[in-house]
C-alpha cells in the first residue's frame, strides 16, 4: 500500500485532495483559530516601507547646498536631488521629443536661457503629420516592403483624421525616450549576467517578481519618489520593460555556439573586442527581438502610466473610461491597438531584416530614402508653415487636426452600443446575473470559507509530490507571507477570479489550439491571431467587456479570460506541433486514428510545453484580474488602485504588489519544476 | 647561417611534456596525490572527468601530426589544451621553446594573432560578416588597416578558391564553402601552427574527399606545422606524417602511418587498422629491401608513391624494380612479389 503510494503520483494527489477537503471541512470557523487564520504578524510591513521611503527623501544623507537666495548653506537629502535630477533629465528628453513632433518652445528655452523667450520665432515648429506620415510609409517600405507601408502609413493617418494626433505623439514621446534607456540598460545588464554567474543568480529573482508584479503596485512608490507627470510615467516604463531585454540578452549570448566564441579567441580578440564584435553581434538577432518587446511594453506601460500623470493616449482613455463615455474609449483604443501593431510590426521587420553589403555604394545611394524624407519633410515643413495664413481661427491643419475637429465615430459606436443593450438587454443581464449569483458568487464564498491550514496542507502538498522538499519549502514561505498580512481574505478573493479565468481561459486554449494544431494553416492562422492580440495594451481589454456587461465582476472575468486564453492557445499550438515527425509517422504506421493520436502521442509529448503556457496563463489572468479594479473589484487590485490616491499607499501598494507576485511564482515554481523534470523525462529539450 | 637553421628546425615547433587535463572542482588535489598515475575510473569516482591523460610529444617544423580517436577521446580537449582555449591541469606546453602556459593574457593574445589558426568543425563564422569581412576579421582585430586587411583577405579567398563570392554572407554558402571560408580566415594572419579541428566532419562525404585534396594542395604550397584533430581513421591516414591514436584521454600510440597500419601497438589500435586496405595506404619506402645492384631491374619508382597508384605496373613488369627518392637517388629495390603479399596476404 505504502510503496503503491510511493510510485503513484495520481495516487498522492488524490490523497492530498482527500486530506484537504477533510480539514477543510472539520476545520471550524473561528477568528481566533490558528487553523482558521493566521494572525496579521506582518502587518507592519507597509508602515516600515512608508517610514524608509520617507527618510530616503527627507532625512537621511543629507549634504549642504549653498542656497543662493537666503545666502546660506541648506542641509538637503541626497537621494530626493538624485531622484529629481533623474526627473528633470528624463522630462527634458520627453518634452524634446513632444516638440519636435507638436513644435514648442521650452526646449530651446532651456538651452539658451529664458532671454530669447521674448521673441516669437524662438519656437521649434511642429513636423507635420503629414511628413510623419510619409516617413513611416518610406520606413515601412525599406524594411519590407509595400504591405508594411501602407500599414504603418494608413495607421497613423487613421489617428491624425481622427483628431488623435496629439494625444499619440505624446504617448510616441514617452516610447521613444524610455524605449532606448530601457534597451540600454538590459543590455548593459545582460551582458554583466552573461559574463558573470554571480550578477545572474541575483539578477533571477530580482527579475522574477519585477515581472510578475502588477503594474499599479509600483507606481505608488515612483510616486513617492519621482513626483507626478510625464518622467514618473517614464520610471515606471523603464522599470516594467527592462526586465524582458535583460532575459533577452542573457539567453541570446547563451545561446552563440562556444566555437564562435573560441574562433573569437583563435583571432586573437581581447575581452572587448570578444564582447562587442564577436558576441553582442552573433547574438544580435535575439537582441533585437528584445527591442521589440522592449518597445511593446514600453506602449503598454506608457498606457498604464496615465495613473501617475503621463500625458498621452493612456490619460485620455482614462478620463473616458472613468465619465463612461465608452464610444469615445474605443476610438482611443483602436489607436492605441493601431499604434502598437505598428510599432509592432517595424520593430519586427527591423529584427528580421538582414545586414545588407554596402561596400560598392557610395553616400548618396546608400542613405537615398533618408535624403528623400529629409527633403520631403522641409518641403512639406515649409508648406505648413505658410498654410497658416490660409486656416482661420489659429488651427492650422497641417500640423496637426485637433480632437474636437476630427472625424469621429464615437456617436455610431454609442449608438451602436445602446442597440445592443436595448435589444440584448435581456439576455446579457440574464447571463450576468446568473454567473454572479450562482457561479461566481459560490466560488468566492467557497474560497472565503477555506480554513488557512487546509490551503497550506494543499499548496506545500503539491510542492513536496512535485518537487519534493525544496519546492514544498519555497511554495509554503511564499504564501505563509501573504498569510501573516491582514489581507489574506483579499488574497483569496483574487484568487478565486484567477483560478476561474485560469481555468475557463486553459480548458478554452487547449481546445482551440487542439483543433488549429491539425492543420498548417489553421496553425499558422491562430497563432497570428495570437501574436495581434498580444501586441494590444493590457488595458484596451477592458473596453469592450464593460461595454457589454458594464461594470460588474463578468466584465472582469471576461477580460481577464480573453487576455489569459492567448498564452494558453499559443503554448497549445507550438507544442502539438513541435511533435518530432518521425514520432507521428511511427504512430500513423502503427494504425492510431486522429483521436488516439492525439491522446496517445501528441499529448504526452506536448503537454510540458502546453503546461509552460498554462503557467503564463496564470500570471495573465492574474494582471487582468488586479487591472479589474479600474473596473471595480473587491480584491487586492482595488486596495492597489486606492493607493494611489492615498498619501501613505505607497507601503502598502508596493507589499501587496509582491504578494501578487508571490502567488505568481509559487505556482511558477510549481509548474515549472514539473514541466522541466517531465521534459528530461521524455528526453525533450 | 645553415648551421642556424638546422638548429631552429631541431627545435619543436610545439612541444608538450606529460600534459593532464582533468575537469571537476578538486582536479588539482586529486592529481598532485595521484602521482601521476592516473585512472579514470578512480577519477570518476570522485567526480572529476579525465580529459587528457599524460600526453607526452613533440610536433616539427612543416610536420602534420593529426590526432585521431572516437568521441570522448580527449582530442578535442588535447588541441584545446595547446591553443590554451582551455587551461591543462599541470604538464608543460612549449610553443617553439616558449612556456605557453606561463604567458599571461596579453602575451597569449599576440600570439594567437601573430602564430596561431584555427578551422572548428561547425566552422564558426561569424554570421553578421560576410565571407571577406570573416577572413579579414583576424586582420583587423590585430589592428590592420581595412584597406590592408581587405586586400590581404581577398588574397586569401582566391587561395582558398572563392573568387566571385566574397560579398555573400556565410548562410548563403554550402557547408563546404563555409569551411573554405573557415580556413580562410585561419590562414589569413598567415600563422606558423595551423590547428584544425575536425574540419571535414560536418561534410558530406563526396565534399569532404574533396576539401581532403584542397587540403593537401594548400598544405604542399604552405608548409605549416600542423594539429589537425579527426575521428576518421581514413582521413587521419591519407593526411598525416605522424598519428596519435587516443583513447580515454591517454595516447595508444603514436606513429607514422605506415608502422600504425603494419604494427599497432595495442589492441585498440590494431581494431582500427584491421580493415584498412594496406596497398592504400602504404608507401614503396615501407615495403622496399636494401638496394641490390646484381637483382634489380631498369625500372625505377618513387619511395613515397602509395603501393595501389603503381601495383598494376609493378606487378605487369615481373622484375625487380628500384626505389629511388625525390632527389632521383637510388634508395633500395622492390620485389613485386612483396606488393603481392600486401594486396592479398595479411
Amino acid at each position: 500500500m505504502l510503496t503503491d503510494l510511493k510510485n503513484s503520483r495520481s495516487k498522492q494527489f488524490l490523497l492530498l485532495f482527500i486530506s484537504f477537503l477533510l480539514l477543510y471541512f472539520f476545520v471550524p470557523e473561528d477568528e481566533n483559530s490558528l487553523l482558521w487564520r493566521l494572525p496579521p504578524l506582518l502587518k507592519g510591513i507597509p508602515l516600515l516601507i512608508n517610514n524608509f521611503l520617507d527618510n530616503l527623501m527627507f532625512k537621511w544623507f543629507t549634504i549642504p547646498i549653498w542656497d543662493p537666495d537666503w545666502q546660506m548653506y541648506e542641509d538637503k537629502p541626497l537621494f530626493r536631488l538624485i531622484t529629481r535630477s533623474i526627473s528633470d533629465f528624463l522630462l527634458f528628453l520627453i518634452i524634446f521629443i513632444r516638440e519636435i513632433f507638436l513644435g514648442g518652445l521650452q526646449t530651446i528655452g532651456s538651452l539658451t536661457g529664458d532671454s530669447l523667450k521674448a521673441y516669437k520665432w524662438v519656437y521649434l515648429p511642429a513636423l507635420p503629420w503629414t511628413a510623419v506620415v510619409i516617413g513611416l510609409f518610406i520606413l515601412g517600405y525599406k524594411l519590407k516592403g509595400i504591405g508594411l507601408a501602407l500599414i504603418a502609413s494608413l495607421g497613423f493617418f487613421y489617428v491624425s483624421i481622427f483628431g488623435q494626433w496629439e494625444p499619440t505623439m505624446e504617448t510616441l514621446s514617452l516610447v521613444l525616450v524610455t524605449a532606448p534607456i530601457c534597451f540600454v540598460l538590459g543590455l548593459f545588464f545582460g551582458i554583466l549576467g552573461y559574463l558573470n554567474k554571480k550578477v545572474e543568480t541575483s539578477l533571477q529573482p530580482i527579475l522574477n517578481v519585477a515581472q510578475t508584479m502588477p503594474h499599479f503596485s509600483y507606481l505608488v512608490p515612483i510616486l513617492v519618489l519621482f513626483g507626478i507627470g510625464d518622467h514618473a510615467g517614464a520610471v515606471a516604463t523603464i522599470i516594467f520593460a527592462t526586465p524582458p531585454m535583460i532575459r533577452l540578452t542573457i539567453l541570446g549570448l547563451k545561446k552563440i555556439s562556444p566555437e564562435v566564441v573560441e574562433s573569437g579567441l583563435m583571432s586573437g580578440c581581447n575581452r572587448f573586442q570578444l564582447l562587442f564584435k564577436v558576441l553582442i553581434p552573433t547574438a544580435r538577432r535575439d537582441i533585437l527581438i528584445g527591442v521589440n518587446q522592449v518597445i511593446m511594453q514600453c506602449l503598454a506601460m506608457t498606457t498604464i502610466a496615465a495613473f501617475i500623470g503621463a500625458k498621452g493616449l493612456g490619460f485620455n482613455l482614462k478620463v473616458a473610461l472613468n465619465g463612461l463615455k465608452i464610444g469615445k474609449a474605443a476610438e482611443i483604443g483602436i489607436c492605441v491597438v493601431i499604434i502598437a501593431v505598428v510599432l509592432d510590426k517595424l520593430s519586427l521587420a527591423w529584427a528580421n531584416k538582414q545586414k545588407d553589403y554596402f561596400a560598392n555604394l557610395n553616400f548618396y545611394q546608400r542613405n537615398k530614402a533618408f535624403i528623400f524624407f529629409v527633403i520631403l519633410t522641409i518641403i512639406l515643413a515649409i508648406i505648413a508653415y505658410f498654410s497658416a495664413f490660409f486656416f482661420d481661427k489659429g488651427f492650422n491643419y497641417l500640423y496637426l487636426i485637433p480632437f474636437n475637429k476630427g472625424l469621429t465615430i464615437a456617436p455610431i459606436l454609442d449608438a451602436g452600443i445602446d442597440w445592443i443593450w436595448e435589444t440584448f438587454f435581456y439576455y446579457l443581464n440574464a447571463f450576468n446575473k446568473f454567473l454572479i449569483t450562482y457561479v461566481l458568487f459560490v466560488m468566492r464564498d467557497a474560497y472565503l470559507g477555506m480554513p488557512v491550514i487546509s490551503t497550506f496542507v494543499l499548496v506545500m502538498g503539491a510542492g513536496y509530490i512535485i518537487g519534493g522538499i525544496r519546492s514544498c519549502l519555497i511554495v509554503g514561505a511564499l504564501i505563509l507571507f501573504i498569510a501573516l498580512s491582514e489581507y489574506w481574505n483579499r488574497a483569496l478573493i483574487t484568487a478565486y477570479m484567477a483560478t476561474f479565468a485560469v481555468g475557463i481561459s486553459a480548458i478554452l486554449g487547449i481546445v482551440v489550439g487542439s483543433i488549429c494544431a491539425r492543420n498548417e494553416i489553421a496553425a499558422k492562422f491562430i497563432l497570428s491571431v495570437c501574436d495581434f492580440f498580444q501586441t494590444f495594451p493590457s488595458f484596451i481589454y477592458l473596453i469592450p467587456v464593460i461595454l457589454l456587461f458594464g461594470i460588474t465582476d463578468t466584465s472582469v472575468m471576461i477580460a481577464a479570460i480573453a487576455y489569459a486564453t492567448v498564452p494558453a492557445t499559443r503554448y497549445t499550438v507550438e507544442g502539438l506541433r513541435s511533435v518530432p515527425p518521425a514520432l507521428q509517422d511511427a504512430g500513423s504506421m502503427s494504425g492510431v486514428s486522429n483521436l488516439q493520436r492525439l491522446i496517445s502521442i501528441e499529448f504526452p509529448l506536448a503537454f510540458p510545453h502546453i503546461m509552460l503556457g498554462i503557467n503564463q496563463t496564470v500570471i495573465f489572468a492574474l494582471f487582468m484580474v488586479i487591472l479589474g479594479a479600474l473596473i471595480g473589484t473587491e480584491d487586492l487590485g482595488q486596495i492597489i488602485m486606492g493607493c494611489l490616491s492615498r498619501p501613505n499607499g505607497a507601503g502598502i501598494g508596493l507589499t501587496l504588489g509582491i504578494f501578487v507576485s508571490f502567488i505568481c511564482l509559487a505556482v511558477d515554481n510549481l509548474i515549472r519544476t514539473w514541466a522541466d523534470e517531465r521534459k528530461k523525462l521524455l528526453g525533450l529539450n | 647561417m645553415s648551421q642556424l637553421i638546422e638548429e631552429k628546425n631541431s627545435t619543436p615547433v610545439i612541444k608538450c611534456e606529460s600534459v593532464y587535463k582533468i575537469f571537476g572542482n578538486n582536479a588539482q588535489r586529486l592529481l598532485e596525490n595521484s602521482n601521476g598515475q592516473v585512472d579514470a575510473k578512480t577519477f570518476q569516482e570522485s567526480g572529476c572527468i579525465v580529459g587528457v591523460n599524460n600526453a607526452s610529444f613533440d610536433v616539427m617544423k612543416g610536420e602534420m601530426m593529426v590526432v585521431m580517436g572516437l568521441s570522448g577521446s580527449g582530442k578535442s580537449t588535447l588541441l584545446r589544451c595547446i591553443s590554451r582555449l582551455t587551461e591543462a591541469t599541470s604538464g608543460n606546453i612549449f610553443i617553439d621553446g616558449e612556456d605557453l602556459l606561463s604567458m599571461n593574457n596579453k602575451q597569449l593574445i599576440e600570439l594567437r594573432r601573430n602564430k596561431m589558426g584555427m578551422v572548428f568543425q561547425s566552422f564558426a563564422l561569424l554570421p553578421h560578416k560576410t565571407v571577406i569581412e570573416n577572413i579579414a576579421f583576424p586582420l583587423q582585430i590585430k589592428g590592420m588597416t581595412t584597406q590592408d586587411s581587405m586586400s590581404k583577405a581577398l588574397e586569401m579567398v582566391e587561395l582558398v578558391g572563392l573568387k566571385g563570392r566574397e560579398n555573400y554572407f556565410p548562410r548563403e554558402l554550402s557547408g563546404g564553402q563555409q569551411q573554405r571560408v573557415g580556413i580562410a580566415r585561419s590562414l589569413a594572419v598567415e600563422p606558423d601552427i595551423w590547428f584544425l579541428d575536425e574540419p571535414f566532419s560536418a561534410l558530406d562525404p563526396l565534399i569532404r574527399k574533396e576539401m581532403q585534396d584542397e587540403f593537401l594542395r594548400l598544405q604542399g604550397v604552405l608548409n605549416k606545422t600542423i594539429m589537425f584533430v579527426t575521428h576518421d581513421f581514413d582521413e587521419a591516414l591519407r593526411l598525416a606524417d605522424k598519428i596519435a591514436i587516443m583513447k580515454d584521454g591517454i595516447i595508444e600510440q603514436l606513429d607514422t602511418p605506415d608502422n600504425i597500419v603494419l604494427n599497432p601497438a595495442t589492441e585498440y589500435v590494431k581494431k582500427f587498422t584491421e580493415d584498412v586496405p594496406r596497398e592504400k595506404v602504404l608507401k614503396i619506402e615501407s615495403i622496399m629491401d636494401p638496394y641490390d645492384s646484381n637483382n634489380s631491374g631498369s625500372k625505377q619508382v618513387s619511395k613515397d608513391a602509395i603501393i595501389e597508384t603503381l601495383a598494376e605496373s609493378i606487378l605487369n613488369s615481373k622484375e625487380v624494380l628500384t626505389v629511388i627518392d625525390n632527389k632521383n637517388q637510388i634508395v633500395g629495390s622492390l620485389n613485386p612479389s612483396k606488393v603481392i603479399k600486401v594486396i592479398f596476404g595479411k
